[in-house]
């Protein structure tokens, strides 16, 4: 029988939530790693049992956090009880160093401050972690101030795909309010030479050879925090999310604006149609239905909550511009949290789960699609992350 | 053996109550005393001082025989105390809220 895995990051400590494939009783596994902020974490495709977990701390740095039984166990990769007699330990999962080298590397830039100013790039922590589709070993992190890394160890060293970060428009990248962080990687199914990847407050790149060269995929997009609105880089894009068997239609969550693009993201355009507000966090895929999509309006930026305290998902079926509210099992009043960037996903059982969670706590789903919500746990830290697995 | 006292977050990380004894080797120093620290628990490198620049990350502090040495050279010898294990050196987080 069918089984679901939640995967749920906070701001101090991780949670398994496991259910049959009804999804009516939960299991709740956590706090792991408790008292530290956990990003993200988020399971293999290839092998269900291996999950990765984005550990951080503003006194500590970073941690990278392996288990290899579905979330029972962890370990730190390479970072063992192995006393070295010959010297250092070489296990650095934690080592999150920009590549410099002259053969692989690129110079160590500046990115633009929150004043405009330039700005020195330092690693801060890693925001997304996105396994490959076909080995547990190779994983991809997105990390603040923006990059990318990949390990093909299983997490034991990481390096940088310089070209992304070193492509030239990274002087115009800019911080938004949580920080420069690179917080959404897609990987094509249909092609492993294409990467999509998302950073706030710089905008969408793709890259078409495995990450060698990258370009901005950014047209049609318009922001008025950035002095030319339609620029080619600087767009705060807070999450972009793609339905597998549908890999050159994308759906974006700007900062304000739904967008969709069907050509692989060289032009967008916008669907945000009747939606009460357009600004938001998350936005995610129907797992049967690539024209359904899910948004959570939030009232503004300035104030991240949703209008008038009604938590309502909306829904589309025609792939934007035409939207319906979800209120059954969410709260219609006084609700005041906000749903962040990589807080929701689906499952892919025949009638598809939805989730999401809260900066208050809750984590909600919904095993018809959106129609009826109730709240698998209420009382969490602050949600970071949510993700899905559908177990066999 | 140098005695070394660890925030709650560190012992929990490296599987270890909250003193541990490391050996060092030559001049006791708070660079010798954190090479060993990582070298004896590899999961610490980078959570007490940065993994490139080698810095003390900026919200812990070392202290020893209630003096702060959080900024002494790195390559100073530690009182006499800690290098002969009768007081330990203690790595402490900030009080910074969290």
């Amino acid at each position: 029988m069918s089984k679901v895995r939640v995967l749920v990051g906070t701001h101090k400590g991780a949670f398994v939530l496991t259910s049959d494939g009804k999804r009516e009783k939960w299991d709740v596994s956590g706090p792991h790693f408790a008292g530290w902020e956990i990003y993200h974490l988020k399971g293999s495709p290839a092998d269900p049992n291996r999950l990765y977990a984005s550990q951080t701390s503003g006194w500590f740095g970073q941690i990278i956090q392996r288990s290899s039984d579905g979330g029972k166990t962890w370990e730190t990769p390479g970072g063992g009880l192995k006393p070295t007699p010959g010297g250092m330990p070489t296990g650095e999962s934690n080592k999150f160093a920009y590549d410099t080298s002259a053969a692989t590397g690129k110079p160590l830039t500046t990115h633009q401050w929150y004043d405009g100013t330039q700005h020195p790039w330092e690693f801060k922590r890693v925001w997304h972690l996105e396994p490959s589709l076909t080995d547990p070993d190779t994983v991809y992190a997105g990390v603040e101030d923006a990059a990318l890394f990949r390990t093909t160890d299983g997490a034991t060293s990481w390096q940088e795909i310089a070209g992304l970060r070193g492509h030239g428009t990274g002087p115009k990248w800019q911080p938004g309010a949580g920080g420069l962080g690179l917080h959404t990687i897609i990987l094509d199914p249909s092609n492993p030479q294409r990467i999509f990847i998302a950073i706030s407050a710089a905008g969408a790149f793709r890259t078409d050879d495995g990450g060698a060269t990258w370009r901005p995929i950014n047209r049609g997009l318009r922001s008025e925090h950035i002095p030319d609105p339609t620029a080619e880089t600087g767009h705060c894009v807070h999450h972009v999310a793609m339905h597998p068997k549908r890999p050159g239609v994308l759906f974006m969550q700007k900062h304000w604006d739904v967008m969709r693009s069907d050509d692989a993201g060289d032009q967008w355009r916008e669907v945000s149609g009747n939606l009460p507000t357009d600004f938001g966090f998350v936005i995610d895929v129907h797992a049967h239905e690539p024209e359904t999509i899910y948004v959570v309006p939030i009232k503004s930026d300035s104030e991240h909550f949703p209008i008038e305290g009604k938590l309502r998902v909306y829904r589309s079926r025609s792939g934007g511009n035409e939207w319906e509210p979800l209120t059954k099992g969410l709260p219609q009043n006084d609700c005041y949290v906000n749903v962040l960037r990589d807080a929701m996903a689906v499952d892919t059982l025949d009638s598809c789960g939805v989730y999401f969670g809260t900066t208050g706590g809750q984590v909600y789903a919904s095993s018809d699609a959106g129609d009826n919500w109730s709240p698998i746990v209420s009382n969490l830290p602050a949600v970071f992350s949510v993700e899905v697995q559908t177990l066999q | 053996m140098i005695q070394v006292v660890l925030p709650a977050h560190l012992r929990t990380l490296a599987h270890v109550g909250s003193e541990i004894s490391i050996e060092v080797k030559g001049p006791v120093t708070q660079r010798s005393v954190l090479d060993a620290i990582e070298s004896t628990y590899p999961m610490l490198r980078g959570t007490i001082r940065d993994h490139v620049t080698l810095e003390r990350r900026p919200f812990l502090r070392f202290f020893a025989c209630q003096e702060d040495l959080s900024h002494e050279p790195p390559d100073a010898p530690l009182p006499e105390a800690v290098s002969s294990g009768k007081e330990p050196f203690m790595i402490i987080g900030a009080i910074a809220g969290g």
